[in-house]
């Protein structure tokens, strides 16, 4: 009996080696969503994804309302990418990691172009990682990868839902291995994601996966 | 393969269909009613219409369509859900503490102040500002004038009624913002309402303005619109800061939300920056 590989070579199917059709899809914009838990999880994720990782990145992690500079200030002495507070009508480029401000909502256009609101918590969060999903996947369909990662409640399950239907690639974090487990077990019941991964595989397998990607 | 390739397309189809249709949306409501949604961001516009769709017990937006625009009851309920922005007293409490800190000594220098809040909503920051230039000893040579695209939340603001749960973010918000009072002065509560001293607004005149379709009504110390041009798009946030720009006094202030530059608009060069990381520019040509 053969073992199997600790990560499949590119994105192949598990049985028979293929390469799969994800990983010839050219991906245009990774969201992604976490809440308690989340700071050191994306630690671990950027910090082995490379300068030049050619997929722009835009986060929505549940913060408190008045939090300020210092959690892009942290997330970028643990990577090398550039990780800042989302400006409104700022546009995405690759190399960069966007957050959602504190008390906004964050929201990508068509063209690569951040909007914020102000309008309601959505299920009690402003940043919504629902409301950041759900417009992704409406600008980017298939081009959209989602990451949901730690997190205490429920938020990311429906977005990641829509990112499903309209074609999107959805990662996800093994509860398991999750500080809490009740956001990513939620977004695993509400649709049929594509990978479910350890916290320390997450990071190696976005560079596979957006390997052609930029 | 063929079938994921026809999906995607089917998928791009619907997307492009969507984008057609909140076209003829804000077309519809433009020539029908007079107000000009055309350039609205479209992520949040989009997220606002679907609101109001599954609302209405519809299922797409062209059924929204007809429905406004032959039932102005519902256009009354979408007016609302495409121009109501929540807010707070102090919101951004640093905001205020720089606004204290950097332009109320410049405004000392003024025998009178004009002051515009443009988008004010149900008036929570135009207390705030009310409160602020009452203890710096300002308030009885400021006059404000908010405005909002809203009738309905004018009247909110000019009640001067806010819900008593929201007072203790707002005190904290007061404290951190420089407050050098106690907050709970300016308000009675009732029941389930904070009711704030109507002194407040004796010099604030509250009026409707639509920034997208009225002109410049008056010149200004200091224009205040915050969390209010997110909501546009960059063509539309140029002619909006285009209108700032005639309505402002040469050394007037621009104070904006905490996330909104004018780095990207066709103003930049009109403003030297007084509080970059607040927002707060001062017109300098």
């Amino acid at each position: 009996m053969s073992t199997r590989p600790a990560l499949p070579p590119g994105i192949r199917s598990w049985t028979d080696g293929r390469v799969l059709p994800a990983a010839q899809q050219k991906y245009e914009l990774i969201v992604l969503g976490c809440s308690m838990g989340g700071m050191s999880a994306m630690e671990q994720i950027f910090s082995v994804l490379p300068a030049d990782f050619p997929v722009p990145i835009v986060v929505a992690q549940h913060r408190y309302r008045t939090s300020g500079e210092a959690l892009p200030s942290f997330l970028r002495r643990h990577s090398k990418l550039n990780v800042v507070d989302a400006l409104d009508k700022q546009w995405v480029h690759p190399g960069n990691v966007y957050l959602a401000p504190a008390d906004y909502h964050l929201l990508v256009d068509r063209d690569g172009e951040l909007s914020l609101s102000v309008d309601a918590a959505v299920a009690y969060s402003r940043p919504s990682i629902d409301v950041l999903f759900e417009s992704a996947a409406d600008a980017y369909l298939a081009g959209t990868v989602a990451v949901v990662l730690t997190g205490a409640n429920a938020d990311g399950a429906r977005g990641a839902k829509r990112i499903k239907e309209r074609g999107g690639f959805v990662v996800v974090q093994d509860p398991q291995t999750a500080e809490s487990p009740e956001m990513p077990s939620a977004a695993i019941a509400a649709t049929r994601v594509d990978r479910i991964l350890p916290l320390n595989r997450i990071g190696p397998f976005l560079v596979e996966l957006c390997r052609n990607s930029g | 393969m063929a079938n994921t390739q026809a999906a995607i397309l089917d998928e791009q189809a619907k997307a492009d269909l969507e984008q057609i249709e909140v076209g003829l949306l804000t077309e519809g409501i433009y020539q029908h009613y007079g107000f000009d949604f055309r350039d609205y961001s479209l992520p949040s516009l989009r997220r606002r219409i679907w609101k109001r769709v599954y609302a209405e017990g519809l299922s797409t937006i062209s059924g929204l369509i007809e429905k406004v625009l032959h039932d102005p009851q519902s256009m009354e309920r979408l007016l609302l859900d495409l121009s109501v922005n929540t807010t707070a007293m102090f919101r951004d409490p640093t905001f205020y503490l720089a606004f204290r800190r950097k332009v109320v000594p410049m405004l000392r220098t003024y025998p009178f102040v004009r002051i515009w809040h443009a988008g004010c909503s149900t008036g929570e920051e135009v207390y705030s500002m009310a409160i602020l230039l009452h203890e710096e000893g300002l308030y009885d040579r400021c006059r404000i004038y908010a405005t909002d695209i809203n009738e309905a939340v004018l009247q909110k603001a000019k009640s001067g009624i806010f819900p008593l749960s929201t007072m203790q973010e707002n005190t904290s918000n007061y404290i951190t913002g420089g407050g050098t009072g106690t907050f709970s002065d300016y308000y009675t509560a009732r029941y389930d309402y904070a009711i704030f001293r109507p002194s407040l607004r004796e010099n604030v005149v509250f009026a409707q303005h639509n920034l997208v379709t009225d002109a410049s009504f008056n010149h200004f110390n200091v224009i205040f619109c915050r969390n209010v041009l997110i909501y546009f798009n960059n063509a539309l946030q140029d002619r909006v800061q285009q209108l700032f720009l005639q309505s402002m006094e040469m050394f007037g202030i621009l104070g904006l939300g905490k996330k909104e530059s004018i780095k990207y608009t066709t103003v930049s060069e009109n403003y030297d920056e007084v509080d970059a990381e607040e927002r707060l520019y001062r017109r300098v040509r």
